[in-house]
């Protein structure tokens, strides 16, 4: 098993009550193994706990970098959430804690 | 401008509170034909709203003169322009007091130029037909609890403010890639058809607005993602050229790194589909968007794509969300997580007896599940603090969850420690709608303050 971790940084952004978190590998092995088994669905499983609405996964081959937009992540957004990270700006290093074959 | 075949945009905060030297050794050392201050998150303007009802001649950036007092002598000496979004909900006085306080610092008749009209609350009661973006229901239903309506303007209106001479240049509500592009689009005599340079301009102002998070901010993993001198990081710059080409940077000497890993960080920040991130001056695409190291703490960016600007602004609409009430007590060693979980339930038993009503309960145990949850996955810490927040349309209520958690000192299980006093907060939500353009470029001044 490998992180994500391993292979890639990233960040967390907010927007509303959606969060995005870029996946921006460090080689073109890496990228090469994030561009097939990191999905939507992989993705789905890890933050299932926090939200099961849409995940939409865009590439940016030119940077070697996936974008992740996670609706319904935020608790209402940063405005009105409950949470102390109400930016979700942690939710980058969930995404790197992701385990893959 | 100091060089006739390149500009320089220097990018002097990221919010309201941001550091304030790294601004001025920016001015100092770092050749820059403007410095940009980017200071108004979601909410901020309808807090700065409240601000104004209480005393008309507040509700700008509450920092405003400490940071222009910190910038404005090395500005004026160098003849850097000022551009910000400071002005939030008052950029009329954000402009008085500016020029009252360089006559005080003896910096002389410093030339204001403002733009209001993004104000749009007396539009919002109009329309309320329109749709909110996040629910899809009608904008009535939250009329009654607005305290704010806002349009996100763009650069054409910055850029007639720049016409002016001004030397300083201060908005409310703008997007904030546009605080960027106007400079372009001034210096270069960009226009609205050329969609492949304002998107280069956006993508260059998308890479700036968050100031150090492109220069290592937001970056660091020891070890891993090293940053030198992360304590003296230094704010970001870039060299625009009339072609649209930009390199992103920072001044030599200063901590940080800027490189194609804090580049993209930033580039994919806040941003969703990349084909399609809309700003107020056109559509921006970064999926064919090239970066280049160019030199140390230097990046080239080439390639962005635009297509034209869509015919509406997007409106922060703010409005009153009830209250959250806090509160925190910590436990340690044999039987800690226990002990917090007991605390929590005695603290909900206590205000559902005292006939307090919540909307929503939020349960965090720090040290274990209060960023990623999943509190039943994860290991036990030997310390743990209990955090308990709660939504309630009462103050009474709101208030209640600190001062019952608090009393667990006494009240609760064995060992409970550093009890936090209670927080109450007034909770400002936003939500967006989206208004026609048509409607509110009707209402935009640039006005050149004398006062």
């Amino acid at each position: 098993m490998t992180r994500v971790y391993d292979l890639a940084h990233g960040r967390a952004g907010d927007k509303g009550n959606t969060s995005n978190i870029s996946v921006i590998a460090y080689n073109d092995a890496a990228w090469e193994i994030l561009q097939k088994q990191l999905t939507v669905d992989v993705v789905a499983k890890a933050f299932s706990h926090i939200t099961t609405d849409t995940i939409t996964r865009y590439e940016l081959p030119k940077l070697q970098a996936l974008n992740f937009v996670i609706e319904g992540a935020l608790g209402g957004g940063v405005t009105r959430s409950l949470a102390q990270d109400a930016h979700g700006k942690s939710f980058s290093s969930l995404m790197l804690s992701i385990e893959i074959n | 401008m100091k060089n006739p075949n390149s500009l320089r945009l220097g990018v002097g905060s990221s919010f309201a509170d941001d550091r304030i030297s790294p601004a001025v050794e920016l001015a100092k050392k770092g050749g820059i034909d403007y410095l940009i201050f980017e200071c108004l998150a979601e909410r901020t303007i309808a807090r700065e709203n409240q601000t104004k009802l209480k005393n008309p001649e507040k509700g700008y950036t509450p920092r405003l003169l400490e940071r222009m007092q910190a910038v404005m002598p090395v500005c004026i000496e160098k003849n850097i322009r000022i551009v910000t979004n400071m002005g939030a909900a008052n950029s009329v006085y954000a402009a008085r007091d500016t020029r009252r306080l360089a006559k005080e610092m003896g910096l002389g008749d410093v030339s204001c130029t403002i733009v209001t009209g993004d104000d749009v609350a007396d539009l919002l009661k109009v329309n309320p037909q329109l749709e909110i973006m996040e629910s899809g229901e009608p904008l009535e239903s939250l009329l009654p609890q607005m305290v704010s309506g806002n349009a996100y303007l763009g650069a054409d209106v910055i850029c007639k403010a720049l016409e002016t001479d001004a030397q300083v240049v201060i908005t409310g509500r703008v997007a904030d890639p546009s605080l960027f592009v106007a400079p372009m689009m001034y210096e270069w005599g960009w226009s609205y058809d050329d969609w492949n340079k304002l998107a280069s301009a956006t993508a260059c102002g998308h890479l700036l607005e968050c100031c150090a998070q492109v220069s290592g901010g937001c970056f660091a993993d020891p070890g891993k993602k090293e940053v030198h001198d992360l304590a003296r990081l230094g704010f970001p710059f870039a060299d625009i050229h009339n072609n649209g080409n930009f390199w992103v940077s920072k001044v030599e000497g200063t901590g940080g790194r800027v490189d194609l890993a804090t580049c993209k960080e930033q580039l994919i920040y806040e941003l969703h589909d990349p084909y399609t991130y809309i700003t107020p001056d056109c559509i921006l695409d970064i999926t064919n968007l090239e970066m280049y190291q160019d030199g140390v703490d230097r990046v080239r960016i080439e390639k962005a794509k635009g297509r034209a600007r869509t015919d509406t602004y997007k409106v922060t609409v703010g409005y009153d969300d009830g209250y959250m009430g806090e509160g925190q007590i910590s436990f340690a060693g044999p039987n800690a997580v226990a002990k917090a979980k007991y605390a929590s339930q005695v603290v909900q038993d206590r205000l559902k007896d005292r006939g307090f009503q919540y909307s929503e309960v939020r349960v965090d145990l720090i040290g274990m599940s209060s960023l990623h949850g999943n509190a039943d996955a994860r290991i036990e810490p030997y310390e743990v603090r209990l955090r308990l927040a709660m939504r309630t349309s009462s103050k009474t209520a709101a208030q209640a969850v600190g001062f019952e958690t608090r009393a667990l000192h006494v009240n609760g299980p064995s060992g409970a420690s550093g009890g936090s006093d209670p927080v109450v907060k007034e909770i400002l939500a936003v939500q967006s709608v989206l208004i026609s353009r048509s409607l509110v470029d009707k209402q935009v001044q640039i006005q050149r303050i004398t006062s």
